[in-house]
């Protein structure tokens, strides 16, 4: 007897559509399939049935099934799939028929995501890229949240989690097995650079997910430069409406205007910034750039604006990824030679722009494109295993099954991701590596 | 009428005996032979690691292991001796007569204990009860608990070369009929297969031409209650395999059962025959082989290390090309030995079988190997199966408890797929379960079940007072950094004091350091050095430690509903389901150590046991 609930939902969007996909999963699957179809159609072949209500006196609409038998399926139990027309109505109907059925209710949220998971057909990396997937809004995050679904990387975390076993076998082997001969005596020296390279890689992979964690979350582009040379006008171009205030008043933009745009297919998030100036600024003003500055700070994409009947002698306190000389309209010779001519007013120059742009955004997602950590509750289990890696190299000189225990620690945080690393995995290890055994 | 029959007179079915009629059981023991009661039928040595904490706990339960050791012993080493007290192992060569004799002596002083003669072939079995066994002779005992402990006996069958005899042991007849009963009582076994190396004639080796390796001085005994070993102590030595050696078995190796097919059974990996290490790692070229004494005057010597079923000539050959054994007589081959064994994932945590109330079973029949394994499950199904008797209740043992928890665990969860022999990485909490604190950790228990003389007692106050005292006087004992610079000490110049126990813990000063410092703590008995060194050392680990035994007892105390089924739960994977249905958890905490075991699953089966309470409390 089995007890579990049989779920459906609409898997396609709400609304008016050309077609709505509605998916059943679990032990129920046929009956309803049966019940509203009148028989079962072959296994992964879409077939057109009339779908009649249950008493079979109503048709509910003519559709495309899909019967997928357990465990090759989505959740890993028996599912149906059915494509009806796309109507709010319809699906309604359709689901009144389902309420007939013992045992079958509308499923919660993830809750077809959860039942794969534990029918293992998922991993919790690829589950989490899943929720990822979903909610991916620009072309970038999709492909970060892809290789987590794909499970690009959980075979990372495999890798490391098996480096973090050779090491721990090692010493393990030095402690179990001290009394033979084939044994490394020595073992922590020969450990201690494997676990030093892993501890570092550790260190790299969390700070490439602060990388990546920019570009999912969006790129913060800073627009600054002296006052009334047009930043306000660029942040307007760049989000494609008038979102700050544009005058030709020095220091009208008193506070940093956000706005978060998808940026041919990255998200960027665009600040224009209260202009820069070395004297002169009233308490409001110079309130104002200061925190202007603190976002110069901040910026992933610094560009920084001049125009050429501004005269300034203000420098940004980086280098600006992107220079550029406003106002080339006005046909005023330049004051300096670095930077390139752009106008806003007359669209000079920003073809070039959304070039240069595009360049350096490309070279931040490369960087993102490499990121194996992705989620919050990833960055803080390898952080906390970096934590205990760091002890055993700080515990060198001790004992070692105290910098064993570092490491076994080191497996079970990691594991948390991964999952369990049992002492079977070890044995197996000490075992095909050295001849155990007097 | 008796309460407990223990079937077998190996370590396991000694110590159950004794333990069963230490807690005031009626008790019989079944054997064979009386005169090999007690037989090291392999190496003639008792601990090592993982194993010397067993018999420290089987010592601290007031079993006989350790003192029998004690006595027998004829060179000790402590393992590990460098390394923290965590790991360090009691290990003992032990002569096999002294010890067959001490063991018969210590059986023969228990109040309550009959040791009978006979050949059990099967189970009497009543109302689904095991309510005693019979003899081939016809002779029927009756009880309110049977333990079997068979060791490799049941359907025992040696190898060879190509000659196979059905045996025990060597010599020994083999039991028929119990594996036959149990099979059709519905009970799974399996096959596993072990090895003994030849035994050679001491008189014939060169000694002069080989490494000597000496026991400790002084040696450290496995008793908490011996204070000195009086048995005189000898030398192992060391010889090792040649590139003539490794040529005879690769050229014979197809002449090994174990690569021609004829052995099914699976071996243990760590104790590989001397073939298979050879097959296995082609680029050694020389494999270590302890020649280890058999006895003060016996002349026979175990080679430790080349444990073979090669047939005899090429056994002979292998042996002579091996320094110092160029001339040595072979007093008997080598052999492989496969036998049956129960799945002890049929067993619950008391070591009895779940579909057999009234039989337990101990030792290598539950797929161990090893002396030691085998004592401390016969003192676990001794004490249990003499409660159950009386009409206690089951006593376990958890992994916090010690290694004998760790050991029962392992077996009933997980299973075995070769030959279990403890290790201290099986052990998660190997910082706090050490050898030096076996009776800190079990003998106020033993106490409260009785399983404690009243000696061992008043013994084990005695040593928590000097416990008490080292801690204190460790405490008090400090010096000033500017001090300890003085004495060559390198610490760091701040001006703060450092005590004693702060000393010890520092990597570049350590125990014998503040040895030197102090004649106090010179002076102080080695348990209480080593209590010190260990309470230093693991200071900062043992909190977390404790806190992870508490979540492991709180997952303890969630008991599995005997009746639940797993087939009903459909969010569990099919190989989950049938994994738990095998091994039917008592607790939660032992589902979650099953393997392939996941937090979904384990979410999974806690969601359909509260779905069940509440059903039924509606």
């Amino acid at each position: 007897m089995n007890n579990q609930l049989t779920i459906y939902a609409l898997s396609s969007g709400q609304g008016r559509a050309g077609i709505a996909v509605i998916r059943v999963s679990g032990p129920r699957a046929r009956d309803i399939l049966v019940g509203l179809a009148g028989n079962m159609p072959a296994p992964r072949m879409a077939s057109l049935r009339l779908l009649r209500t249950v008493d079979r006196r109503d048709v509910v609409d003519q559709a495309m099934v899909l019967w997928l038998p357990e465990p090759g399926t989505v959740t890993g139990e028996d599912m149906v799939e059915f494509h009806v027309h796309g109507s709010s109505s319809v699906v309604a109907a359709l689901f009144a028929q389902f309420a007939l059925f013992d045992s079958v209710v509308p499923a919660e949220a993830g809750a077809f995501t959860r039942r794969a998971f534990e029918n293992g057909r998922m991993d919790l990396v690829e589950v989490e890229g899943l929720a990822d997937l979903l909610g991916a809004q620009t072309e970038v995050q999709r492909r970060l949240a892809m290789r987590q679904f794909l499970g690009e990387a959980s075979s990372v975390y495999e890798e490391w989690r098996s480096q973090l076993i050779k090491a721990l076998a090692l010493l393990e082997a030095a402690i179990d097995f001290v009394d033979e001969h084939d044994v490394e005596k020595e073992a922590w020296k020969q450990v201690e650079p494997n676990v030093r390279l892993l501890r570092d890689e550790l260190i790299e992979a969390v700070a490439v997910s602060g990388k990546a964690g920019a570009v999912r979350d969006g790129l913060k582009l800073v627009i600054a430069g002296p006052p009334n040379v047009g930043k306000s006008s660029l942040m307007n171009w760049l989000v494609g409406r008038d979102v700050a205030i544009v005058s030709t008043i020095p220091g009208t933009t008193r506070d940093v205007v956000e706005r978060v745009i998808d940026f041919h297919g990255c998200a960027l998030v665009v600040s224009d910034t209260a202009g820069i100036r070395d004297a002169g600024a009233d308490l409001v003003e110079a309130d104002g750039m200061e925190r202007a500055k603190r976002e110069v700070g901040n910026a992933d994409i610094l560009v920084w604006m001049t125009a050429p009947d501004i005269i300034s002698t203000v420098v940004p306190e980086r280098v600006p990824d992107i220079f550029i000389v406003n106002k080339s309209d006005l046909n005023l010779s330049r004051n300096r030679n670095d930077g390139f001519d752009i106008s806003v007013k007359s669209g000079f120059g920003l073809d070039q722009l959304t070039q240069n742009l595009k360049t350096l955004i490309q070279a931040r997602i490369a960087v993102a494109d490499d990121a194996v950590v992705v989620r919050d509750r990833h960055v803080v289990a390898v952080r906390e295993t970096i934590r205990l890696l760091n002890d055993a190299l700080e515990n060198s000189g001790r004992p070692i099954e105290i910098v064993a225990e570092d490491l076994r620690k080191a497996t079970r945080s990691l594991a948390s991701i991964t999952g369990r690393i049992d002492v079977e995995d070890l044995l197996g290890k000490i075992f095909s590596e050295f001849c155990i055994g007097k | 009428m008796f309460d407990v029959i223990v079937v077998g007179g190996g370590h396991a079915g000694c110590e159950a005996a004794a333990a069963s009629a230490r807690i005031g059981a009626r008790t019989i023991l079944l054997t064979h032979k009386q005169s090999t009661i007690g037989e090291m039928s392999c190496n003639p040595a008792i601990g090592g690691l993982g194993k010397g904490h067993l018999v420290r706990e089987i010592d601290a339960l007031d079993g006989l292991m350790g003192r029998v050791a004690d006595e027998a012993g004829i060179q000790f080493r402590l393992l590990n001796r460098s390394k923290g007290p965590a790991v360090r192992g009691p290990r003992a060569q032990a002569d096999r007569k002294l010890y067959r004799n001490a063991m018969q002596r210590e059986l023969s002083e228990q109040s309550g204990l009959d040791v009978i003669e006979g050949a059990v072939f099967a189970l009497i079995i009543e109302k689904g009860r095991v309510v005693g066994a019979m003899c081939e002779d016809g002779h029927e005992y009756r009880s309110a608990s049977v333990i079997l402990t068979t060791g490799t006996f049941l359907n025992g069958l040696i190898h060879i070369g190509e000659k196979q005899i059905p045996a025990g042991r060597a010599g020994e007849a083999p039991t028929r009929g119990l594996s036959e009963q149990m099979q059709k009582l519905g009970v799974k076994l399996g096959r596993l297969k072990t090895g003994t190396p030849a035994r050679l004639d001491g008189k014939t080796i060169h000694w002069s031409a080989l490494d000597e390796q000496k026991g400790d001085e002084p040696p450290v005994p496995f008793s908490f209650l011996t204070e000195q070993i009086s048995t005189p102590q000898v030398s192992c030595f060391i010889t090792m395999t040649t590139a003539a050696t490794h040529r005879i078995i690769a050229d014979n190796i197809s002449r090994s059962p174990l690569y021609s097919g004829q052995i099914t059974g699976t071996g243990p990996r760590y104790c590989p025959s001397i073939e298979d290490k050879i097959h296995r790692f082609k680029d050694k070229t020389a494999h270590q082989v302890f020649l280890e004494p058999e006895g003060l005057d016996d002349d026979t010597v175990y080679p430790n290390g080349i444990s073979t079923s090669l047939p005899e000539d090429v056994q002979a050959a292998f042996i002579h090309s091996m320094p110092g054994l160029e001339n040595v007589r072979i007093l008997r081959p080598g052999y492989a030995i496969e036998y049956d064994y129960v799945d002890p994932r049929q067993l619950s945590h008391s070591l009895e079988m779940k579909c057999l109330p009234g039989l337990y079973l101990a030792g290598q029949i539950n797929g161990t190997t090893g002396y030691e394994e085998a004592a401390a499950q016969g003192l676990i199904a001794g004490l249990n199966a003499a409660r159950v008797a009386s009409g206690g209740s089951a006593v376990t043992f958890d992994r916090a408890d010690g290694y004998l928890g760790v050991m029962v665990d392992d077996l009933v969860t997980r299973g075995v797929a070769e030959p279990y022999r403890m290790f201290t990485s099986r052990a998660e909490y190997r910082l706090a379960l050490r050898a030096d604190n076996a009776d800190q950790r079990l003998t106020p228990q033993g106490i409260a079940l009785g399983l404690v003389h009243v000696s061992r007692e008043s013994r084990f106050k005695a040593k928590l007072q000097i416990l008490t005292d080292a801690r204190s006087l460790a405490d008090r004992l400090s010096v000033t950094s500017s001090a300890a610079a003085k004495l060559g000490l390198r610490v760091n110049q701040d001006g703060k004091s450092r005590s004693a126990v702060d000393l010890i813990a520092m990597p570049d000063v350590g125990l014998a350091h503040v040895c030197g410092l102090w004649p106090e703590i010179a002076a102080l008995p080695y348990f209480a050095q080593e209590a010190l060194e260990a309470d230093a050392l693991y200071a900062g680990y043992m909190d977390r430690q404790n806190l992870e035994i508490t979540q492991l007892r709180r997952e303890e105390s969630f008991a599995i509903p005997t009746d639940i089924d797993y087939f009903s739960i459909a969010s569990l994977s099919m190989e989950l389901r049938q994994k738990l249905a095998r091994v039917k958890p008592e607790t939660l905490g032992q589902a979650q150590r099953i393997d392939g075991m996941t937090p979904a699953g384990l979410a999974s089966v806690l969601g359909s046991i509260k779905k069940t309470r509440t059903r039924q409390s509606v």
